[in-house]
């Protein structure tokens, strides 16, 4: 091979690496990237059963029911609608009765119940997941009384008062 | 009064900087060698400012001065006194401290170390991070001011997030700052390059040592970040490809292609313009990082910021100096030289594979993270981009980069002989592929993956060793002969094979434990009985206790192995009194290279308890290879070839070096 022929295999390894990279992270997206849904978008939002999804909302009062050896299973909702969740597992800390939770899994087939695989839980004392707070603020259902993580304590007040208030 | 001073020393901090930001570098252009000179004698008192103000801001954490807001919000008179040292930065304001100390510590260590750096250069450097300085210091001043007052003082604190009240904020932070900041050195001297208009291989010389030392300090804090989300967190995992460790984990990927393009660059003044692009890319990952975690967009453990006007602040910072250094990059880089050809089968043909894959992995690493922020941006929709992505698309591009790394050392430079480094490796190929199948046996089937792995693995340890093998010529020589060579090797020798080596062991570590864990969740009463990895575990009950700022609910377990008690260890669920929040403690129980690792859930209405147990083998792999690799990048960095300030021969005094360790064997 002369030197210009070799130049241009070996650009034409580095294109179709960078290319064969393109395709890659193209088809990791289409199948493992979960869309982010709350209760009320269930009704229009036609999820087939198995398909992964993240959803969010807050934990209804009282919903939280363990069943036989590690599974919970509780009530999402977000103000209006509820979808009931069952999981095995150990609940994170921070899981409590009327905080904000972000589940991720598929809904059964049979059961049409919703089984997550993971409950998220990020370490913060306010508990409120972005994507969660984000909509009930727009809702008005839930107001940012208290920020994330290093917020001051005088503020509590203000959030146990409208977590109170999300019972419609 | 002493806090205003303080507040006094960083605005008198933000003169010096905004000074040597302009002095220096009009200085390099007239020749003008007191302007220049300036640049030295400024940057040691900048540092010095900000010492200071870092000093006072600790001693009012460890006397408790609650008038001080940033103390209150963050400490607690009761809380033991490590955690008032490491409380300064455990929380936004005092982290950014942090950040701005380390920049001016690099600046001063550039002083330090560079005192045969050509006077220009010199000045130019110091005056680029003098801008990096002032752009940090007005975003402290302006935004995250750590001074502010509270008047009248309240009487207690509201105690540290009971996450940081932990041994791993005293290393983790301070040596992930050391590694990320640390690549402001690289990106300034690629920027003073660039204003200069000259580069050589004189620059990687000097260059080199610093991409040395930020790569060490951020392997050392990545892998530290990673063991303590491990065992705090409580959920047994080591790595959740999260956006804030993405964040630290992009500078790596760039810096290790930085790390071994300026290799190409020193020995062959090949790659120039490359190498700076990646200095430059290296540093604004840095700051993407800073940016990610700093300015709130996402919700995680280091997200203390929620005022909007810092995440502006802060991407502002980063759209100047990311755009300004592209620009310039544009403008300037034409002018460079570029200087020795090669063929593409040769060391500087590995050494490019490595940069094109590595920036290819960060470069996915980096969709992955910032798609999500972007299509919410731009649609609204909310979708979450998890671990499978990541080990997909990084995990497969990592098989043909692993495939390569022993063979790099092994081809020549300039021209290289693939079918010889291939023959050279054909011991190494043969004895990874029986460890595979011994792995294979032994486990009666088992996975393929696990045994290609584990082959994989062995591969990239031997392949580590085999670049020693022949370096020293054993097999060829007598043994004396090879052995008197060996330990002739230069220390950058034993660098380079203990990092690949480290990652072997990293990887095998990672293959086993994906593999071969075991998770077990069950409710036990008192007395019961659960099987893991061959130890059984007997839980003893529960009992109360309460520690300086925190109660415990504490789980005993018994752990034995053929009916003899071997160990016994405690898990507990964890209240922090001050903020009423639960941790979990696991019980990490250790046997020689794996753990068992024990952590409590909710307990029942019949006084049982949810209990977790994982299994995991060989995990400490996983960490033991970073530090391995650290310990390869400090041997290569006490080279003296390499050591800082020292690249010529005649060097009056053995410099004191980084790392007294002495070559393995």
């Amino acid at each position: 091979m002369t030197r210009k022929q070799k130049r241009m295999a070996v650009i034409a390894g580095g294109v179709s690496f960078i290319m064969a990279a393109v395709l890659l992270v193209m088809f990791a997206f289409s199948q493992s990237v979960a869309y982010f849904f709350m209760p009320g978008d269930l009704k229009t939002a036609q999820i087939s059963p198995g398909t992964r999804i993240r959803l969010g909302g807050l934990v209804e009062a009282g919903s939280v029911q363990r069943g036989a050896g590690s599974t919970v299973s509780f009530t999402v909702t977000d103000g209006t609608s509820t979808v009931p969740v069952s999981y095995t597992g150990i609940l994170p800390d921070l899981f409590r009765e009327g905080q904000g939770v972000v589940t991720e899994g598929a809904f059964d087939a049979a059961s049409h119940s919703f089984v997550a695989d993971s409950v998220l839980a990020k370490h913060d004392e306010n508990y409120m997941p972005k994507e969660v707070a984000d909509r009930l603020k727009k809702d008005g259902v839930w107001e940012d009384g208290s920020g994330k993580g290093m917020a001051p304590a005088k503020e509590k007040p203000a959030k146990v008062e409208t977590t109170g208030a999300t019972k419609p | 009064m002493i806090i205003e001073i303080a507040h006094f020393a960083l605005v008198l901090a933000l003169a010096v900087a905004l000074i040597l930001s302009v002095v220096p570098v009009i200085g390099a252009v007239r020749r003008d060698a007191a302007m220049m000179a300036m640049a030295s004698t400024g940057s040691l008192v900048l540092f010095s400012l900000v010492a200071f103000s870092f000093g006072v801001l600790t001693w009012a954490y460890v006397v408790s001065d609650f008038s001080v807001k940033n103390v209150w919000e963050n400490s607690h008179s009761l809380m033991p006194l490590l955690y008032k040292y490491t409380g300064v930065w455990g929380n936004h304001e005092g982290s950014m401290l942090l950040w701005l100390l380390i920049i001016v510590l690099f600046s001063a260590l550039v002083v330090m170390f560079g005192k045969n750096l050509p006077e220009t250069l010199k000045a130019n450097v110091l005056a680029v991070q003098a801008w990096i300085a002032s752009a940090f210091l007005m975003f402290i001043l302006l935004t995250s001011n750590p001074f502010t007052r509270l008047d009248p003082a309240p009487a207690e604190g509201q105690d540290l997030n009971p996450i940081l009240q932990d041994f791993g904020l005293a290393i983790h932070p301070p040596l992930l700052y050391l590694g990320y900041v640390g690549f402001s050195v690289c990106f300034s001297f690629a920027v003073a390059a660039l204003i200069e208009g000259r580069i050589d291989a004189a620059w990687a010389r000097w260059v080199r040592p610093w991409t040395l030392a930020a790569w060490t300090f951020l392997t050392a804090g990545i892998a530290m970040g990673s063991y303590w989300a491990y065992y705090e967190l409580g959920w047994g995992g080591w790595w959740f490809w999260d956006p804030v460790e993405n964040a630290s984990f992009m500078p790596w990927l760039a810096g290790t292609a930085l790390l071994h393009s300026a290799i190409v660059m020193e020995k062959r003044e090949a790659l120039k313009i490359w190498t700076v692009l990646l200095a430059i890319m290296t540093f604004s990952l840095s700051l993407l990082g800073t940016f990610l975690v700093r300015s709130g967009v996402l919700t995680s453990v280091h997200a203390f910021a929620t005022d909007p006007s810092r995440g502006i602040f802060i991407l502002g910072i980063l759209t100047l100096f990311i755009g300004g250094a592209f620009a310039l990059f544009a403008w300037r880089a034409p002018r460079l030289k570029s200087g020795g050809l090669f063929q593409p089968i040769s060391r500087e043909g590995a050494l490019v594979l490595n940069n094109l894959i590595l920036t290819v992995a960060c470069a996915t690493v980096l969709t992955g993270t910032l798609y999500p922020l972007v299509l919410e941006t731009i649609t609204g929709e909310k979708i979450s981009v998890g671990a499978p992505f990541f080990n997909l698309s990084f995990g497969l591009l990592m098989i043909p980069l692993m495939i390569a790394v022993p063979f790099g050392p092994l081809l020549a430079w300039k021209r290289a002989d693939l079918l010889g480094a291939m023959q050279r490796l054909y011991a190494v190929v043969g004895l990874a592929f029986l460890a595979g199948l011994v792995l294979y046996y032994i486990e009666n089937g088992g996975p393929v993956m696990a045994a290609l792995g584990l082959a994989m693995a062995c591969y990239l340890m031997l392949g580590a060793l085999a670049d020693l093998w022949y370096r020293a010529n054993f097999g060829k020589l007598a043994f004396n002969v090879a052995w008197r060579r060996l330990v002739g090797l230069p220390r950058s020798a034993f660098g380079t094979a203990l990092a690949h080596f480290g990652l072997g062991v990293t990887v095998l570590g990672i293959i086993i434990v994906s593999t071969y864990e075991t998770e077990t969740v069950l409710e036990m009463k008192q007395g019961m009985t659960a099987e893991a990895g061959g130890y059984s575990l007997v839980f003893d009950g529960m009992r109360h206790a309460v520690g300086p700022n925190y109660t415990d609910d504490q789980g005993h377990f018994s752990i034995s192995k053929n009916g003899v008690v071997v160990a016994d260890t405690w898990s507990s669920k964890r209240l922090y009194t001050a903020r009423r929040m639960p941790t979990t403690e696991a019980g990490i129980v250790t046997f020689w290279l794996s753990q068992l690792y024990v952590s409590l859930g909710d307990p029942m209405d019949d006084g049982g308890i949810v209990v977790r147990i994982w299994w995991k083998p060989f995990i400490l792999c996983i960490w033991g290879g970073c530090l391995i690799m650290m310990l390869g990048g400090f041997v290569s960095l006490s080279d003296r070839r390499l050591r800082v300030g020292a690249p010529s021969r005649k060097a009056k005094v053995a410099k004191p070096v980084k790392s007294v360790m002495e070559p393995a064997e």
